[in-house]
């Protein structure tokens, strides 16, 4: 079970317009593990993050080739419904972006609109999935405030129960962690360990000392090429590539 | 260096004549309508001049509520098929409509919006009146539906940019955010996108308003222009601005029907002032929002 993989990686090729971004990259992601992505800026990690739920159909210009397999379904074959699929892959962002409502309804959201309206039920998921992010003690009595309200760590905790409200089993998460102070990273780092128990985590990180302390495997990028990928432990002690250990030991990037 | 301060000194006084001149001109219409419209007041009371329904300038009977109502129908109808109609665009032009309509539209929305209101008041006379007359079986097809219908399409121009221009301004990242959740567009947009920039639509709606409250040319021509209480869209009426452009030309001036009218355009300038001290709160706080 725990040697799963739960997406396969194969030969993806991304262009935007003429220009490539990705360049033929495979790579298997364990079930039940954290995977960082990790490399200089424009290297194309964000960009292969967000092929991994589609998210880069929303781009005007973009080609894609390759397979992306998830529980050994093609995501990129004709009749996989991008909707659902969204659903079960989630994604936390850069930036926070809760919605301009309440918290709650921020966090019921996304059960809302795959259809659940019994308010009973609504309020048992708002109250786990923000229980799941610890964030339930510090909001529990203003559910009904703006989320707007909240500082950089806790809105970017209450974007990680939205997106777990839905109960998907990939969660993707791009550079969650670069808008927020020390104290909120350490917290998000915290519960991304949580939360692998439960889902198969892949996190983009401009921030080397993050992916080795949050991952158990890594992939570092380079000019859209994935130049290594193995146990985090192994890349960053051990990296078997020049230009991995240029990078991570500092020479650039 | 005497004369070079005395020159600073004139330039900055100019300077601040000019930039207050707005401010004293409007001040001098502020004192100048309420005094000639207060004076109304000593002769007729203001229940008697707001709840009145008879208006007979030859008795000194000033009775403003049929124009009242008939201001308020005819803005709340415009209102009614201009709202849906100005929010859809703008949602259609921002999030779905291709790049090539988008450019086709633009300008003729803003060509919409510089067309004269008498330009309007004809084409409604000679179009709309018509094609209302047959299908309600009515003598005359001048009703304040006619005048809803026109006053809807010329405020149109200011909900839809207005709407567009906070749909526009919606950070992509709520948009994404929803995506990444497994949203359709219609939920994105329905319930992320419109809700995050509705305090700018309601601004545009209220500018519109006031807009549809204050136009008296092209209503004038198509309401019909009685005198007497609306009952319904199909009845014809009377609106406060028409009613002082019909009869000012014949009114002496200083007289008691001098003063109501005065006293009539007392009304829609309030009304105006507060809905666009309103608006302009609104978008200043969106503003501030989206940082």
């Amino acid at each position: 079970m725990d040697k799963e993989n739960k997406i396969e990686v194969r030969n993806l090729n991304l262009w935007y317009g003429d220009k490539q971004a990705l360049k033929n990259n495979s790579i298997k992601i364990r079930k039940n593990h954290v995977t960082a992505i990790i490399g200089p800026s424009g290297c194309g990690k964000s960009t292969f993050i967000r092929c991994l739920n589609r998210m880069n159909d929303l781009v005007e210009g973009v080609k894609i080739t390759g397979e992306v397999s998830i529980n050994n379904k093609n995501i990129y074959d004709k009749d996989v419904d991008v909707v659902s699929l969204r659903r079960r892959v989630g994604m936390v962002f850069q930036k926070p972006n809760p919605f301009p409502m309440t918290i709650f309804d921020n966090v019921a959201y996304g059960p809302r609109i795959h259809g659940i309206k019994d308010k009973k039920k609504l309020q048992e998921i708002v109250e786990k999935s923000l229980k799941d992010t610890t964030l339930w003690n510090e909001v529990s009595d203003r559910l009904d405030k703006s989320a707007l309200d909240l500082s950089g760590g806790q809105m970017q905790r209450l974007c990680i129960a939205r997106t777990i409200a839905v109960k998907p089993d990939v969660l993707l998460f791009d550079e969650p962690c670069s808008a927020l102070d020390p104290v909120a990273t350490g917290k998000i780092e915290d519960l991304i360990q949580e939360l692998k128990k439960e889902y198969t985590i892949v996190i983009v990180t401009h921030n080397m000392q993050q992916a080795a302390r949050v991952s158990d495997y890594t992939g570092y990028f380079l000019l859209g090429e994935l130049i290594e990928f193995g146990k985090t432990k192994q890349l960053f002690e051990n990296p078997k590539e020049k230009s991995t250990e240029d990078y991570i030991t500092g020479r650039f990037g | 260096m005497g004369k070079r301060l005395n020159l600073e000194n004139t330039i900055r006084g100019i300077l601040l004549l000019f930039s207050t001149a707005a401010l004293v001109i409007l001040a001098i219409i502020v004192v100048f309508l309420f005094k000639e419209g207060l004076m109304l007041f000593q002769h007729t009371s203001v229940t008697d001049f707001l709840f009145g329904h008879k208006w007979i300038p030859a008795e000194n009977i000033y009775g403003a509520f049929p124009f009242i109502v008939s201001t308020i129908l005819v803005t709340l109808g415009a209102l009614l098929i201009s709202v849906p109609l100005g929010i859809s665009c703008a949602v259609f032009l921002v999030e779905i409509s291709p790049r090539w309509a988008r450019e086709l539209v633009r300008p003729a929305i803003e060509l919409l919006a510089g067309i004269p209101s008498i330009i309007y008041g004809v084409f409604a006379l000679i179009i709309v009146v018509d094609v209302l007359r047959v299908p309600f079986n009515l003598a005359t097809g001048e009703t304040i539906l006619a005048a809803s219908i026109i006053l809807a399409i010329m405020i149109l121009p200011i909900i839809i940019s207005i709407s567009q221009d906070s749909i526009d301004s919606v950070p992509r990242i709520y948009r994404e955010g929803s995506y990444a959740m497994g949203a359709t567009d219609w939920q994105t947009i329905s319930k992320v996108v419109v809700p995050s920039a509705r305090r700018g639509i309601i601004a545009g709606v209220i500018l519109g308003c006031g807009r549809a409250i204050g136009e008296t040319m092209a209503v004038v021509l198509v309401i019909g222009n009685v005198e007497k209480l609306p009952l319904s869209l199909l009845d014809s009426g009377e609106t406060l601005t028409s009613a002082i452009l019909l009869e000012m030309g014949e009114a002496v001036i200083g007289s008691l029907h001098y003063n109501a009218l005065f006293c009539l355009g007392i009304i829609p300038f309030l009304i105006v002032l507060v809905l666009s001290m309103l608006s302009s709160r609104l978008i200043t706080k969106r503003v501030s929002r989206f940082e």
